[in-house]
C-alpha cells in the first residue's frame, strides 16, 4: 500500500467491478429461498462480498466501505455456515446494505466521503444483527463475535486479537522475543492436498514460523498482523470452520524439523511463495521451491472464484459507445454509397456491363450483411431493463403488504440500445401502477376468490419489425366506471357510451389519476401520459386492454431499432418523403365517389365501410405544384396507434431501407417530420411523423403549423 | 487559410484576431474564422426544403452524411436581391458541436485584425441587434461588419435551435 504506486489509475476497475459484484449480489438475494436457503448461493454472496470488501481494503482510502462489506461479510460467513438462522427481514437488511454500498461506491467514485450517517446506521443493524446471534457450536463463533466488537479495519492492526476458539494447553516457549506471539492455526481433519494449499494461503497472510503435520491435522503458527477472523476468512474456503482453532501461542522450538517430510517441502513452498511478496528478511531461506511443483494450487476455491470473470472477458470487450455509433454511421454512408452507384449502373447496358452489374450486387448483399451484424452490436438484451425489477416488485410488495410474484419472459429479447435505456421509465412507471393500483391486497384477493399472490408478468418479444412488451397483473383491472366519473369530473368529453377502449386511452390525459389516495409509490397523475408520450417519442405506441376482476395488460409496441428504417417513398409537387412503412396499411386510387366533405372544408374518405379523413400532404407541408384533385393521385392509408387516416400524395416511388438521421443534431424538431435521411441521390428526404399527423388530424387542421407543433 | 504568416506589425502590436470576411449585397461582414469549417458552393438541387419554417430557412442538405441546416443570411438581413448564382457560397460553420451552412453573395478576404481596428458597433433598427455584433471594423477605407456568428446563430430569433423551455 505504501509502495509508491500510484494505485488510483486503479480505482475505476475497482468500481466497475464492485458494481457488478453489488448487482450480482442482489440478483442472489433475490433468489435466494429463506427456508432452505441454497449453499452455493450463499456461498456466491459471501464471495461477491469478500471480494468488494478484499478491493477496497487494498486501495486503503475507501475505509467505510471496507467497513461496510465487512461487517456484512462476517454475517454472511455466519449464515453460510449454518451458525445463524437465515430470516426474511436478514435478507431485507442485506439488500439495504447492497444500497448503501452502491451508494458508497457512488460517492468515491465522485471522489467524495459517503454519507457518515448512513454509514453509521447501517453498521449498527448489521452489529444488531450479528449479536442477536450465534446459535450452535461455540467453537465457531467468531466472526459473529468480531462483528460485535468495535470492529477492526481490514487494514493490518498488530493488536492482539480476542481469542474465541477454544483455549489450546499453552506452551511458554522460549524461543518467542518479547515481542507478540505468533498465531497458532490448528486445523484438524484436513488432507494433503487442502493443507498444501492452506499453507499457501498462510505464506501470504504473514511469515510462517513453523509448520506441524502430524495425525491428519495440520498446525502452523504464523507471524502475522491480520485478525484471527481475516485468517479464518481465508481458510474457509478451504476447509470448514468448526475445523479451524486460532491461538496464539509460541512455536515449538522442534516443530518444523520433526514432521513428516512432506510438510518441510510444502513448508518451504509456502515460504518461497510468501517471500516475493513481502519483504520480511526473516523468511527461512527455501532454496526458492520451483513455483511449477506446487500441486493443486490451481484448484484452490479461491481461484475457481475468478474463472468466471476471467472467462467473460476472453469472449467479450468494452468498446465506447461512441465508437459503435461511429461505425454505425460509417456503415450507414457505405450503404448509401452503394445506392447511389447501383442508381447509375442501372442505366448501364446489362449484356455490355455484366460483370460490373453483378458485382453491384454482391456489393450490395456484402454492405446489408455488414449494416446487419453492426446494427447487431448495438443491441442489448431486455433482461438488462428486467433485471431490475425483481428487487423492485420486492420492495414495493413489502411495503404495502402485498404478495406479489414476479414473471418475466424472453429475457434474451434483443433491443437497440438507446431504446433499452428509454424503455426503463415507463416501464418502471407502468410496473408501479400494476403493484400499487392492479393488484389488490391479499385480503381482498381472498375474498374475490383468488389467489392472495398477485401475478405481475413481465414479457419481451419480437413481432415483425417491433418488439412487443407486456406488463400484465392479475389484479382488479381497471375501473370503468371510476374512469368516467373522474374524467367528468376534470371537464372531459367523456359520455357514459364509449367503448371500453376509449375509457382506457383517458388515462394516458395528463393530470389523470384514479387513486383514492396519493401515496410515494404512484397515483399523482403525472405518469400516464408522460409514459405515453415517452413511448411516442420512441418511434412506439401502448395498448391497454382490462378485464374488471381479472387484471389489466398494458402492451407497449416498439420499432426494433431507431437507427435503420423501412420507408415508403412518395412524391409530392417536387418533394420526396418518406413514410414508415410499418404505418402503411394500404394504397389505392380514390374515386370521386369515395369523398365526401364536412363542414365544407374537411374531406373524409369511405373505404370499405370505414371513413377515414383525408389528410392533404401538399397541405400539410405547403407544398407547391402538387396535385389538387384526389382523383388523379393516391391515397395511403395509415395506420397510428388505433388511429387510421388517408393521407394524399402524388404518388408512390418504391420502398426501401434508410438509415435514420437525427435533424436535432444540427438543427431542430421538426413539427410533423421524426427525421431525415439521405437518398441514393444524395440529397435528403424527410420522414413524416404519422403519429403527428394523426394527433393533429384529431384537431383538425384550422392552423397546421399551430398543432403540429 | 489560418496558417498564413502573419505580418511583422500585427505581431508587435496585439495578436488580434483573424477574421473571414464575405458580403451580402453591398456589405461586407466579418465573421471569426475559427468559426469557420469550410466553404461550398450553393446547389440549389441539394437543399430540401422544411415545410412551415421562416423563409431564412433554406432547408437541410446533406453534408458528407450528416444532415446540415442551410440559412439564407441575405433574407435574414433583408437585403433587397437575393439571386443564387455560380459566386453564391455557402459557408459551412462550426458552433459549439453544430454544424450550420450560411448562404452569403461571395467569400473575399481573409484579414487580421487588431483591436485598434474594432470599433463598437452604435444602436441600429432592429434587423441586426448590436447584440450580435463584436464591433465595426475598419481596413483601408473598408467597413467591416464583425458578427459573433455563433451567437447570432444559436439565437432565438434565427429558430435554428430548440428553444430551451420547449
Amino acid at each position: 500500500m505504501s509502495s509508491g504506486l500510484d494505485l488510483s489509475q486503479f480505482y475505476e476497475t475497482f468500481f466497475d467491478e464492485a458494481d457488478e459484484l453489488l448487482a450480482q449480489m442482489e440478483q442472489l438475494l433475490l433468489e435466494l429461498d429463506v427456508q432452505a436457503p441454497d449453499i452455493e448461493q450463499l456461498n456466491a454472496i459471501f464471495r461477491a462480498a469478500h471480494s468488494i470488501k478484499g478491493g477496497a481494503a487494498t486501495f486503503g482510502c475507501f475505509q467505510k466501505l471496507a467497513e461496510t462489506t465487512h461487517l456484512l461479510e462476517n454475517l454472511l460467513d455466519a449464515i453460510r455456515r449454518g451458525e445463524m438462522a437465515l430470516r426474511v427481514d436478514m435478507v431485507d437488511t442485506f439488500l439495504e446494505t447492497k444500497d448503501v454500498l452502491k451508494s458508497q461506491l457512488d460517492a468515491y467514485r465522485a471522489s467524495e466521503e459517503p454519507d457518515d450517517a448512513v454509514y453509521e446506521r447501517i453498521c449498527a443493524v448489521l452489529r444488531q444483527l450479528a449479536e442477536e446471534g450465534p446459535g450452535g457450536e461455540h467453537a465457531a463463533a467468531a466472526p459473529a463475535a468480531a462483528a460485535a466488537a468495535p470492529v477492526p479495519t481490514p487494514e493490518p492492526e498488530p493488536q492482539p486479537e480476542p481469542v474465541v476458539a477454544a483455549p489450546v494447553a499453552a506452551e511458554p516457549a522460549t524461543a518467542a522475543a518479547s515481542g507478540d506471539l505468533p498465531t497458532r492455526v490448528h486445523i484438524r481433519k484436513v488432507s494433503e492436498k487442502d493443507a498444501a494449499s492452506l499453507l499457501e494461503e498462510m505464506g501470504n497472510l504473514g511469515h510462517v514460523l513453523a509448520s506441524d503435520r502430524s495425525g491428519g491435522a495440520l498446525t502452523v503458527w504464523v507471524q502475522t498482523s491480520c485478525s484471527a477472523d481475516d485468517i479464518e476468512a481465508v481458510c474457509c474456503f478451504i476447509i470448514d470452520a468448526d475445523q479451524l482453532q486460532i491461538t496464539r501461542e509460541a512455536p515449538p522450538a522442534q516443530a518444523a524439523a520433526a514432521p513428516a517430510e512432506n510438510s518441510i517441502e510444502q513448508f518451504e513452498q509456502a515460504a518461497a511463495t510468501f517471500a516475493p511478496q513481502a519483504a520480511a528478511p526473516t523468511a527461512p531461506a527455501a532454496p526458492a521451491a520451483p513455483a511449477a511443483s506446487a500441486p493443486a494450487a490451481a484448484s484452490r476455491p479461491a481461484r475457481a472464484q475468478q474463472a468466471p470473470a476471467a472467462d467473460k472477458e476472453s469472449t467479450s470487450i468494452r468498446v465506447g459507445v461512441e465508437k459503435v455509433d461511429q461505425i454505425i454511421n460509417l456503415v450507414g454512408e457505405l450503404v448509401i454509397t452503394q445506392a447511389m452507384l447501383a442508381q447509375t449502373a442501372s442505366t448501364l447496358d446489362p449484356v455490355l456491363h455484366d460483370r460490373l452489374l453483378n458485382g453491384m450486387e454482391q456489393l450490395e448483399r456484402n454492405a446489408r450483411d455488414l449494416q446487419e451484424s453492426v446494427m447487431s452490436i448495438r443491441m442489448m438484451p431486455m433482461d438488462y431493463v428486467f433485471s431490475r425489477f425483481p428487487r423492485l416488485v420486492r420492495d414495493i410488495a413489502g411495503k404495502m403488504g402485498k404478495q406479489i410474484e414476479l414473471q418475466t419472459y424472453g429475457r434474451a429479447t434483443e433491443l437497440d440500445k438507446s431504446l433499452i435505456e428509454r424503455i426503463i421509465d415507463p416501464l418502471t412507471h407502468l410496473v408501479r401502477n400494476s403493484l400499487d393500483h392492479g393488484i389488490e391486497t391479499p385480503e381482498k384477493r381472498v375474498a374475490a376468490g383468488k389467489d392472495p399472490v398477485g401475478q405481475l408478468v413481465l414479457s419481451a418479444q419480437h413481432n415483425g419489425g417491433h418488439i412487443v412488451i407486456e406488463v400484465s397483473d392479475d389484479g382488479g383491472g381497471l375501473s370503468r366506471e371510476r374512469i368516467l366519473k373522474k374524467a367528468l369530473s376534470q371537464g372531459m368529453a367523456v359520455n357514459e357510451n364509449m367503448p371500453d377502449e376509449e375509457v382506457w386511452q383517458l388515462i394516458f390525459a395528463p393530470g389523470f389519476s384514479t387513486a383514492e389516495q396519493i401515496t410515494d409509490i404512484s397515483g399523482r397523475g403525472v405518469g400516464m401520459d408522460v409514459v405515453r408520450r415517452n413511448i411516442q417519442d420512441m418511434g412506439g405506441h401502448v395498448q391497454l386492454s382490462s378485464v374488471p376482476g381479472q387484471g389489466t395488460t398494458t402492451r407497449i409496441i416498439l420499432p426494433l431499432t431507431l437507427a435503420i428504417l423501412d420507408g415508403m417513398s412518395v412524391r409530392v409537387g417536387e418533394e420526396t418523403f418518406i413514410l414508415p412503412l410499418n404505418h402503411v396499411t394500404e394504397s389505392l386510387q380514390p374515386v370521386e365517389d369515395q369523398l365526401y366533405t364536412v363542414a365544407g372544408n374537411e374531406r373524409v374518405m369511405h373505404v370499405r365501410g370505414e371513413y377515414l379523413p383525408l389528410v392533404e400532404m401538399h397541405r400539410v407541408f405547403s407544398v407547391g405544384g402538387a396535385q389538387q384533385d384526389p382523383t388523379q393521385a393516391i391515397v395511403v392509408i395509415m395506420q397510428a396507434e388505433d388511429r387510421r387516416f388517408a393521407l394524399l400524395v402524388d404518388h408512390l416511388v418504391g420502398q426501401h431501407q434508410v438509415v435514420v438521421k437525427n435533424l436535432e443534431a444540427n438543427y431542430r424538431k421538426v413539427p410533423g417530420i421524426s427525421a431525415a435521411t439521405i437518398l441514393g441521390d444524395g440529397s435528403v428526404a424527410l420522414i413524416v411523423d404519422v403519429f403527428a399527423l394523426a394527433r393533429a388530424n384529431r384537431e383538425k387542421w384550422a392552423q397546421p403549423e399551430a398543432i403540429l407543433n | 487559410m489560418a496558417a498564413k504568416p502573419q505580418s511583422q506589425a500585427a505581431r508587435v502590436e496585439d495578436q488580434g484576431s483573424e477574421f473571414l470576411v464575405f458580403t451580402l449585397g453591398e456589405e461586407e461582414y466579418g465573421i471569426d474564422i475559427l468559426k469557420v469549417q469550410e466553404i461550398r458552393g450553393y446547389d440549389a438541387d441539394t437543399v430540401t426544403r422544411i415545410a412551415n419554417v421562416p423563409p431564412f430557412i433554406k432547408g437541410v442538405t446533406n453534408l458528407r452524411g450528416i444532415i446540415v441546416p442551410i440559412v439564407d443570411l441575405r433574407i435574414k438581413f433583408n437585403l433587397g436581391s437575393v439571386e443564387y448564382n455560380e459566386q453564391t457560397v455557402v459557408i459551412i460553420l462550426n458552433l459549439d458541436r453544430r454544424v450550420v451552412g450560411i448562404v452569403v453573395d461571395g467569400v473575399s478576404d481573409v484579414l487580421m485584425l487588431n483591436a485598434g481596428q474594432v470599433r463598437p458597433a452604435p444602436e441600429f433598427g432592429a434587423t441586426l441587434s448590436t447584440e450580435y455584433l463584436t464591433g465595426l471594423g475598419t481596413v483601408d477605407e473598408r467597413m467591416l461588419i464583425l458578427v459573433d456568428i455563433e451567437k447570432l446563430m444559436t439565437s432565438d430569433e434565427m429558430a435554428l435551435v430548440e428553444k430551451a423551455a420547449s
